[in-house]
């Protein structure tokens, strides 16, 4: 440590330099979780004068009655299960196959990671396009495997699959960089060990390979839930700003985005951040202490 | 061949497959986007163009003002980059190098914050900044972001790496924390600062939410907004859109190409600190 102690002056420095975080950080982010809480409870409300009329539970009971709610949380649990599982073992299964080859390497990571940095909004409208009914590329490819045009964006049936099929695309890099950095940090000797004593390619990775990639596997899993249940723009421009067929794909928060912007139900909109924020709390505290007891830290 | 090989071969087939199902979109976008109007709808699809039609960029550039966009884009990127970067790197100094009262509690503040998923943020955001009257202005596009506390927290981690005997060594030279930290501490965090405003400018270019909810006239729209506004105007002129996308993902595809090593890298370290 540079100086041991704080005192009085020290202490007027560091707040110095804090203080333009400090203070976008207070106005922007702590000050509106507080806020949002609050207005959660405040069933009439006006904004502008910032008159509140009555403070109370109205704003869950009406959200926990609205079955549009419900459907978007319904919805959004089954966005989850249908990516992460699925993007978890293709990434998994390619930073594999991409640790074991030098040649062109770095070539694939470039490719696999391009989506990472390319606009949702462009590369929904590109799929929206290649899931166009008539002229889209994917029913033209199935086409050909004898499986008959498939409405992709206007059957309710089909909305969430190809929701699911582009968010899976469109992660798959950033789910593999970190794999591959999980996997640079397992020590080779072990796996070497493992072939000496006669472990095939398989039992090297089920029993060496996958216990000590679990810390990496299990944070890859919990990030890819959160950003799942936050899911709003993929859907807005794949379904032209509306929820979807019949609502199949009205997400959580596009429930909020709808309350809020195109409803003015503020307290409504707020209780439905609240929930949001409490799905995510209760990953992390799952997160938190799964790994305190199961993972194998090296 | 012996097993070794085949099970090489097999390897990078499976990979190059992979690779051509991630490219397949920016192809046929690319594609798309230099046929004719008849060309992009046609059964069987017309793979290669009869004549490249490089005039839909054209076209679509101007068919909706996307140079305004393109110009608030560009302000709003930089502007919140290197405010952001500005912000960051103050705090992270205090983070990591200067001792005061409380500190911790701070600190631990300012975690909490990145377990808070910001669109729930959104709602007061909105309201602050339409009691500032603020909304549909750069402003509003802007302050918000200046500051993140992943950002302070991913710095700070760098500058506690530097050892304290480089900050002695300047001490007895004269110098002092501004300029400790300005002269030898950010020159040493390059990649890291790098990294980071990589992530912020990617970040930034294709936010769509916000900025969505905070302008309501074509003069404050982002590229994203705009482009998202104008696919009710193109309809089914699909080569105009995949044009117009085009122009959008080209930017940020050259700030990935120059600094991909410091991108990937950034993300790597993202994940093992988790």
């Amino acid at each position: 440590m540079m100086i041991k102690k704080p005192t009085l002056k020290s202490t007027l420095i560091g707040f110095l330099y804090l203080a333009p975080m400090l203070l976008i950080l207070l106005v922007f982010n702590i000050f509106p979780i507080l806020d949002s809480f609050a207005m959660s409870f405040f069933t009439k409300y006006n904004f502008y004068t910032n008159q509140i009329g009555q403070i109370g539970l109205g704003n869950f009971k009406t959200l926990f009655s609205d079955p549009n709610f419900w459907l978007a949380l319904k919805n959004t649990l089954i966005f989850v299960i249908g990516v992460v599982p699925i993007s978890i073992c293709l990434s998994l299964g390619i930073a594999l196959l991409l640790n074991h080859i030098r040649f062109l390497a770095g070539f694939f990571k470039t490719v696999y990671f391009l989506p990472f940095v390319t606009s949702t909004v462009a590369i929904s409208l590109v799929w929206q396009w290649i899931y166009n009914d008539q002229y889209g590329l994917l029913n033209l490819f199935l086409r050909h495997l004898g499986i008959g045009p498939i409405n992709w964006l206007n059957d309710p049936k089909w909305a969430m699959p190809a929701l699911i099929i582009m968010t899976i695309w469109k992660g798959l890099g950033f789910n593999i960089i970190l794999f591959l950095a999980g996997l640079s940090n397992i020590d080779q000797r072990y796996e070497r060990v493992a072939q000496i004593d006669g472990a095939n390619k398989w039992q090297t990775f089920r029993y060496i390979i996958f216990p000590l990639l679990s810390p990496m596997t299990f944070l890859v899993t919990v990030m890819s839930i959160i950003s799942g249940f936050k899911v709003f723009d993929e859907v807005f421009v794949l379904f032209g700003g509306s929820p979807g067929p019949g609502q199949a794909t009205l997400t959580l928060v596009f429930y909020l985005y709808q309350k809020f912007y195109t409803e003015w139900q503020y307290g409504l909109a707020a209780a439905s951040g609240v929930v949001l924020f409490f799905l995510i709390l209760i990953v992390t505290v799952i997160n938190y202490l799964y790994s305190r007891k199961h993972i194998y830290y090296v | 061949m012996d097993k070794q090989k085949i099970s090489r071969l097999l390897e990078y087939l499976i990979l190059i497959f992979g690779g051509i199902l991630m490219l397949i979109p920016f192809l046929w976008m690319l594609d798309t986007a230099l046929k004719s109007g008849s060309e992009a709808m046609t059964i069987p699809p017309v793979i290669i163009p009869k004549k490249l039609q490089w005039m839909n960029f054209v076209l679509a550039w101007h068919a909706a003002p996307f140079l305004r966009y393109f110009i608030n884009s560009v302000i709003v990127t930089v502007i919140t980059t290197c405010g952001q970067l500005l912000t960051t790197i103050l705090a992270a100094y205090a983070f990591a190098k200067l001792e005061f009262y409380g500190k911790k509690i701070v600190f631990m503040i300012c975690l909490t914050t990145m377990m808070v998923p910001g669109e729930m943020l959104i709602i007061p955001n909105f309201i602050t900044l339409s009691k500032f009257h603020m909304i549909n202005t750069y402003y509003a596009l802007i302050i918000p972001w200046l500051a993140s506390f992943f950002a302070v927290f991913t710095l700070r981690q760098t500058f506690m790496s530097i050892p304290d005997e480089i900050y002695y060594s300047a001490k007895i030279d004269g110098a002092g924390d501004w300029y400790f930290l300005w002269h030898m501490l950010v020159p040493l965090a390059k990649p890291t600062i790098i990294a980071l405003a990589a992530l912020e400018i990617i970040n930034s270019w294709n936010s769509f939410m916000w900025p969505l909810i905070v302008t309501n006239s074509d003069k404050m729209r982002t590229l994203p907004v705009g482009l998202s506004n104008f696919t009710t105007d193109a309809g089914t002129q699909f080569q105009l859109l995949m044009a117009a996308s085009t122009i959008i993902i080209i930017p940020m595809l050259l700030v990935y190409i120059f600094l991909q090593k410091y991108i990937i890298a950034g993300v790597s370290r993202s994940g093992l600190k988790g």
